[in-house]
């Protein structure tokens, strides 16, 4: 597509994004997986999001030109850049960058000169993903959130921030700390420093905000961070606090949830009584909210591109109807906030120089979100292979980090946005071909598993040097075949012992260089990456 | 003896007549399975308590038979009827011979 | 290698004879019917080497608890006494790998009982 810039913008305003016919008595923002990502960025939503089981086919799981056909989306329109994948590079181009603290504290202002009493409710994973975050342990994120003045939140990566970092910055919120499934892993009791519910009086009404932070915590991220907690679904204490929340009066039950859109699906059809889920951790935007019996599920996407605004009529101590609207962040036309600017940029101050320094350029789009395979993924598979002189290189399979389009300088920031993480040590080890196998099928099934249970809400670790074939439709142990080392073509011996590099790693006392520098080197050699289209990964005709 | 080995009991100090409580107790403990190997691929001889008896009053609550697959720091949670004043008494028997105890006084009213 | 080699597939360990022997010296041969025990477990552990369970059978005056899947299967037998307040006990197992956990309860009236679940311990991250 060819769509000017001038064009674009002027199809937008500030008043058309912000337009919203107020509704009922009752306001919820829902802002969630901000990733640290305080200034606007690019960010190209996934292309392959394959949905297994009763999800197969429904959204989330719809991509590309077919999420615009689901939801009646125009080719080249905002909408289409924002939510989908196709052309995102001439989009990007057009449309800017998005997202911004400063840019979303105007539309919380404008929602609040609305409704002055509207909720604010933050879904986690944002204490985490930046050059900034990383060097102050989450206290840039912790400041400007503040200035955003949130009422409750939830929590994911907060968590590798280690146990008494979390602790602390928990100890000095001026908001409600919220997790139901958050345990005290000694005694098997709630644990302290998060509440499993907050009420609030706003409208008129009655609201209980359950906190449901992410589930598999200890498996999906270093359990050795944090041995105090135990999390899991604990879908029978969720039903419990809901259950007491209406005893003690809600009429309206909010459900803060950082279980990822499928296992919140599930849970909606399990645990009766929950009016709202604001769903967060798998980084879905959607349009629309989906009902799952009388609950709605809210998805708001992730790395600040999006605010949702849901107005609720709620009397009678019922919910009795809804209003939605989720908003793009297009930072070249909402007017960023100046107290927040200045908030942002005192915390982003110190580190200017080191976060500015251009490091090399990109001719090819980088992007990360996709069920197999990214180019920022490939680059940093290519960067950890010749530094760290390997076979195989892993990555994880992470959905969050922002894009970078054809042209662009990539800075140090870039690098960390797409790196930054508190276990971050470049591993060089030696696995068997049975072994690789054995690690793929665990990380397909936590994908690929119909039961969203079983689904831990991530991406298929990344492979550099290493070609197979996925058959996502299998049960665990069969999905993988035609493993391949891409340097010969040979087949994947499962007896010989592979170099094997990566990043990441769950396991306590991994050793080597953090990751930022095993890309950044890698860049500064390249100078201009070029990224080939990955054909590693073949999937299965289903 | 296993060294640096401690009991830790949860018991509600007070108890309506008949009530039934809950009991959560915990004892740090290696639980040396007996399939661990050194760092010179020695068995580590297996070293675990294998038997955790609580009573009230003398009379048994639960008796537990303990096996190299209970975790380390091994914990317990289970209910008691509590039918009058009294003391609970909780036993942990090493393999190594040792014994641990611990009590804790419930007060009717 | 030659090309057609097969990688070895890795599957949950099932229920075998050496499962039943045990269930046998706990029940004397007896019958067991499904049902008439809870066994409460994850679906996936945190951590293989402490995984939650817990055992209930109104009225039992003990409970074993196996899995299938580990070098040796015994888990614990809960024996309650006539102080024990509800027949129900929870502790934290070691699992070696995904498996099936067993509960086999013998009831009030010496009849067995038993249920089982299994439990998805991954490698992760
Ligand atoms: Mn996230
Ligand atoms: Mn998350």
């Amino acid at each position: 597509g060819n769509w000017s810039r001038l064009a674009a913008q002027q199809a937008l305003s500030q008043d058309q994004l912000l337009e919203f016919d107020t509704f009922g008595n009752v306001t919820l923002m829902h802002l969630t997986d901000i990733h640290a990502q305080l200034v606007p960025i690019y960010f190209r939503e996934p292309s392959v999001n394959f949905g297994v089981g009763p999800n197969r086919g429904e959204v989330p799981h719809l991509t590309g030109a077919e999420f615009r056909r689901f939801y009646g989306i125009e080719d080249g329109s905002p909408s289409h850049y924002a939510l989908t994948s196709g052309d995102f590079t001439a989009l990007a181009r057009a449309y800017g960058r998005m997202g911004g603290l400063d840019r979303i504290a105007t539309v919380v202002n404008a929602i609040r000169a609305d409704r002055p009493d509207a909720l604010l409710l933050d879904g986690g994973d944002t204490w985490h993903g930046s050059y900034t975050c990383y060097h102050t342990a989450g206290q840039d994120m912790v400041n400007a959130m503040n200035g955003l003045r949130p009422d409750a939140m939830t929590f994911h990566w907060e968590f590798t921030l280690g146990q008494e970092r979390v602790r602390e910055i928990v100890e000095g919120l001026p908001f409600a700390a919220l997790g139901q499934n958050i345990f005290d892993a000694t005694w098997d009791e709630p644990a302290e420093h998060f509440k499993p519910y907050q009420f609030f009086e706003r409208g008129g009404t009655k609201i209980a905000v359950i906190g449901q932070a992410f589930p598999y915590m200890p498996i999906a991220n270093p359990g050795w961070m944090f041995p105090d907690y135990s999390f899991g679904i604990r879908d029978e204490n969720m039903q419990a606090m809901v259950d007491e929340v209406r005893a003690q009066g809600a009429e309206l039950v909010v459900c803060l949830s950082h279980n990822g859109f499928d296992v919140d699906k599930k849970m909606a059809g399990i645990v009766t009584g929950i009016d709202v889920i604001l769903s967060g951790h798998t980084h879905d935007a959607l349009p629309e909210p989906v009902l799952v019996g009388d609950t709605i599920i809210v998805a708001s996407g992730s790395n600040g591109k999006f605010v949702s605004r849901v107005d609720l009529d709620v009397s009678d101590g019922r919910m009795m109807g809804f209003r939605h609207k989720l908003i793009p962040i297009f930072s070249d036309v909402i007017a960023p906030d100046p107290e927040m600017t200045a908030l942002v940029q005192a915390q982003r101050a110190p580190f200017e120089a080191e976060l500015k320094e251009v490091i090399g350029q990109t001719d090819t789009l980088l992007y990360r979100r996709g069920n197999f395979n990214g180019s920022w993924d490939d680059l940093i598979c290519e960067a950890l292979l010749s530094e760290r002189d390997a076979e195989i290189a892993l990555s994880p399979g992470v959905r969050w980090g922002p894009s970078l389009i054809p042209g662009q300088d990539i800075t140090r920031e870039d690098i960390w946005n797409v790196t930054e993480l508190t276990y971050p040590e470049a591993y060089r080890t030696e696995m068997t071909g049975e072994y690789l196998k054995v690690v793929l099928e665990d990380v397909a099934d936590n994908i690929f598993n119909p039961d969203p249970y079983y689904q831990q809400g991530g991406d298929m670790v990344r492979t550099g040097g290493l070609g197979y074939r996925i058959d996502i439709s299998k049960p665990q142990g069969e999905r993988i075949s035609d493993m391949t080392l891409l340097k010969t073509g040979e087949r994947i011996d499962p007896a010989r012992a592979y170099v094997v590099t990566g990043w990441a790693s769950v396991n306590e006392g991994t050793e080597g260089p953090p990751i930022w520098d095993v890309v950044e080197s890698h860049i500064r050699k390249q100078g201009t990456v070029t990224v080939p289209d990955n054909t590693s990964v073949e999937v299965a005709d289903r | 003896m296993a060294s640096g080995v401690r009991p830790r009991v949860k018991v509600p100090s007070t108890a309506s007549a008949g009530e039934t409580v809950t009991i959560k107790t915990l004892i740090s403990h290696q639980m040396e399975s007996g399939q661990r190997k050194d760092s010179e691929g020695n068995t580590i001889p297996r070293s675990i308590i294998n038997r955790f008896h609580v009573t009230f009053n003398d009379e048994t609550v639960i008796d537990v038979k303990m096996e190299p697959a209970i975790s380390t720091n091994p914990y317990f949670e289970f209910e008691a009827k509590v039918p009058e004043s009294g003391t609970f008494q909780f036993t942990w028997y090493d393999d190594d011979g040792s014994v641990y105890e611990d009590s804790a006084e419930i007060t009717v009213g | 290698l030659g090309a057609g080699a097969a990688l070895v597939t890795v599957l949950p360990f099932r229920a075998n004879a050496a499962i039943e022997d045990h269930v046998a010296e706990f029940t004397g041969g007896a019958e067991v019917a499904e049902g008439g025990v809870t066994l409460t477990a994850p679906e996936i552990a945190e951590n293989g080497n402490t995984v939650p369970i817990e055992v209930a059978a109104e009225g039992a005056s003990a409970i074993m608890v196996l899995a299938a899947g580990n070098p040796t299967p015994p888990v614990a037998t809960f024996n309650f006494g006539p102080m024990a307040g509800a027949h129900r006990a929870s502790t934290r197992i070691r699992l070696a790998g995904t498996q099936d956990i067993i509960a086999i309860a013998k009831l009030a009236d010496g009849s067995f009982a038993r249920a089982s679940q299994e439990v998805k311990v991954t490698i992760g991250g």
